[in-house]
């Protein structure tokens, strides 16, 4: 039922600058999330569970891919609708965004950007449609800021290659029907990097789910090993090259995560705020009080500053001018914000905040994730030092 | 198959609506316009007749509306429907059911139809009696309060809701259609279908197009609103607190028994 969406918050207006598609977009999906996510997500995250039944709903949405052209079943959407698309995801939970931010930017990018004509008519489609899932391997065991030092290799053998190594964190991992895999080809430097696609069910790959989250419970998180896992010639993504092949895939979804992280912001603002004006003490309403009127006050700033970081950043990339270091910036910026307003929200709804039934602790946990991945917040200072004085401080 | 859909843009349900004490009617500016949610489930049964039937059969939306309202006219559209038509005119405004009915029935005349699909109702007015009006003015059969729809080669077979049960009827088209919201689940635009929308065509129709023989709009209309009041606020109700379940169920046997209700 369209009619009962309720309003996103949007204190400077900046609805008007979107396309009706645009809103459009967004209000589907916002609706989507109120209706088949919001009355799951408390359980799935507290069971540590995946919520695996709104899958085949999401991809009818068409929300896996959907800047990536028609023709490979996608919706040749611009880059604001897809940001769009990840606030109102991460509205839900962070755990849901990160599903479709693999799927979409780390699987199916890499595969439009890297791959071959028949590795691209053979997986976008099915990836489109959520009848395959994939996921994204670079981070290693020993190596997470620092990719450059993977251990992983893919060696010649015949036409085809050996694969040998580890990849640890890795979203979506064991419901994986291919997976991205990062390796060095030789033990030179990082430009030796390419991209793989390994398929599940191939010998001596194997997935493993990672347990004993206290973030992204609504999530899987595993751990690959591959074990002279032999691969055939066409796994190779033939347009990768180098270590800035998978980090253009992490553009893509730190972009994603810029907006998705005010949509987690979001959720809780808007129930602290309710909150506010219902919850009573020493006889008035808790908003009454000036001390809950500054947090309101400080957060609806934060975010409000967030958003129209997000919205010029998305116009900066459908120019196709937007650079990575930008990029860096604004998911810095609005994952610790959101760090901050889900805190802050959690203390203002006081013991109730750290029930179940009330979004902020949920969303504080995740967005502890959301800070470390995809370039921790530290990792998007060095880059933003290096773009500002030259100097590489890593 | 041509299927044709008649739908509303209302107020947002969520709105605080208010009424023009003048005019006695809904104020409709300033506040965000919707889909009547019950024509989704109408829009949903001609998407499923035509993938059903698969025979090339088309959907098309039919509104009347302002011209500001296309926005909400692609959402339609972006669920899956071929085209649109909106009969648009300044001179329609404050037309009672009869000249709504009235004017749609000849720019329907004008759009051609096998099936005509409606809700049951708007959530603004919810007077219920376009659909009837409407298969009146047309001279076709009107199905109202159908819960089942399928399509039997030449035939439709339909389902009707009833105080006591249900009525199966079949029907040759032409033939108008209301449909409950037990009929279906309505499917959420895809965003492809949002991008496609864009491309699809909205045919406007004008009062001039329609060569009415009787007045519509605030002179036309047959009905007078005299009076408009809001309801008498509820009270809270009672709160009894009982020690466990058979108490509780003793209070509520008690409760009745007082009302003369069992």
């Amino acid at each position: 039922m369209q009619a009962t969406r309720t309003k996103p918050l949007d204190f400077y207006n900046i609805d008007e600058f979107f396309t009706p598609e645009q809103r459009q977009i967004r209000d589907t999906v916002r609706e989507f999330v109120d209706e088949r996510v919001l009355p799951i997500i408390d359980d799935a995250w507290m069971e540590g569970r995946f919520p695996s039944e709104i899958v085949a709903e999401l991809a009818a949405l068409g929300v896996f891919g959907p800047t990536l052209p028609e023709e490979y079943g996608c919706a040749g959407l611009d880059n604001i609708a897809y940001g769009l698309i990840m606030q109102e995801l991460e509205r839900g939970d962070s755990g849901l965004r990160s599903f479709a931010s693999v799927q979409g930017s780390l699987v199916m990018y890499p595969i439009y950007s890297f791959g071959s004509e028949e590795q691209r008519r053979r997986w976008l489609p099915a990836l489109a449609s959520g009848e395959k899932f994939g996921c994204f391997g670079l981070t290693e065991p020993d190596y997470g800021s620092n990719p450059a030092g993977m251990l992983t290799r893919a060696r010649r053998k015949g036409d085809g290659w050996v694969l040998n190594g580890s990849k640890m964190w890795i979203t979506n991992g064991s419901r994986a029907d291919v997976a991205v895999v990062w390796a060095k080809t030789d033990d030179g430097d990082e430009s030796s990097v390419r991209g793989f696609l390994v398929e599940r069910g191939m010998r001596g790959f194997t997935a493993r789910d990672q347990k004993g989250k206290h973030s992204l419970r609504a999530s899987d998180t595993s751990e690959l090993a591959f074990t002279d896992v032999e691969l055939p010639a066409d796994a190779i993504l033939p347009k990768s090259g180098g270590l800035k092949s998978p980090l253009m895939c992490l553009t893509q979804a730190r972009y994603g995560i810029a907006w998705g992280a005010l949509g987690a912001a979001i959720a809780c603002f808007e129930q602290a705020l309710e909150y506010s004006k219902t919850r009573e003490v020493f006889g008035a309403p808790l908003g009454a009080k000036q001390i809950q009127q500054e947090r309101l006050a400080e957060m609806l700033t934060e975010i409000t500053k967030g958003q129209l970081l997000a919205y010029h950043l998305g116009r900066l990339k459908d120019a196709g001018v937007a650079t990575p270091q930008q990029v860096s910036l604004a998911k810095r910026n609005n994952v610790d914000i959101a760090c901050d307003v889900a805190r802050k929200c959690r203390r203002m709804l006081g013991a109730n905040g750290i029930l179940a039934e009330y979004n902020p602790m949920r969303h504080m946990a995740n967005l502890e994730s959301v800070y470390t991945y995809e370039g921790t917040h530290d990792v998007h200072a060095l880059i933003l030092g290096q773009a500002l004085t030259g100097f590489n401080a890593f | 198959m041509k299927i044709v859909v008649t739908v509303k843009l209302v107020p947002d349900t969520n709105a605080d609506k208010r009424i023009d004490p003048g005019t006695k009617r809904l104020v409709r500016t300033g506040i965000e316009t919707v889909l009547n949610p019950f024509d989704e489930y109408a829009i949903e049964a001609a998407l499923q007749l035509k993938e059903k039937r698969n025979d090339g059969s088309t959907v098309t939306i039919f509104t009347m509306a302002p011209e500001t309202g296309k926005e909400i006219v692609r959402k339609a559209l972006a669920m899956g429907a071929d085209d649109a038509v909106m009969l648009s005119d300044p001179k329609l405004e404050g037309s009672d059911v009869a000249g709504t009915s009235y004017a749609m029935a000849a720019a329907l005349k004008k759009v051609g139809y096998d099936l005509l699909l409606c809700g049951t109702q708007s959530t603004d007015a919810i007077t219920g009696e376009v659909p009837g009006m409407l298969a009146e003015y047309l001279g076709v059969p009107g199905l109202t309060y159908v819960r089942k729809l399928e399509s039997d080669g030449e035939l439709l077979k339909a389902q009707r809701e009833t105080e006591t049960g249900y009525i199966d009827v079949a029907v040759k088209p032409p033939v108008l259609i209301s449909v409950t919201k037990s009929i279906n689940e309505p499917r959420y635009p895809s965003l492809k279908g949002i991008m496609g929308a864009k491309k699809k065509e909205i045919k406007s129709l004008a009062l001039s197009d329609l060569g009415l023989e009787r007045a519509v709009g605030s002179d036309g209309a047959k009905t007078e609103v005299i009076a408009l009041a809001s309801p008498d606020v509820r009270g809270k109700g009672k709160v009894v607190t009982v020690a466990d379940g058979a108490e509780g169920a003793s209070a509520i046997v008690d409760f009745l028994k007082e009302k003369k209700l069992i």
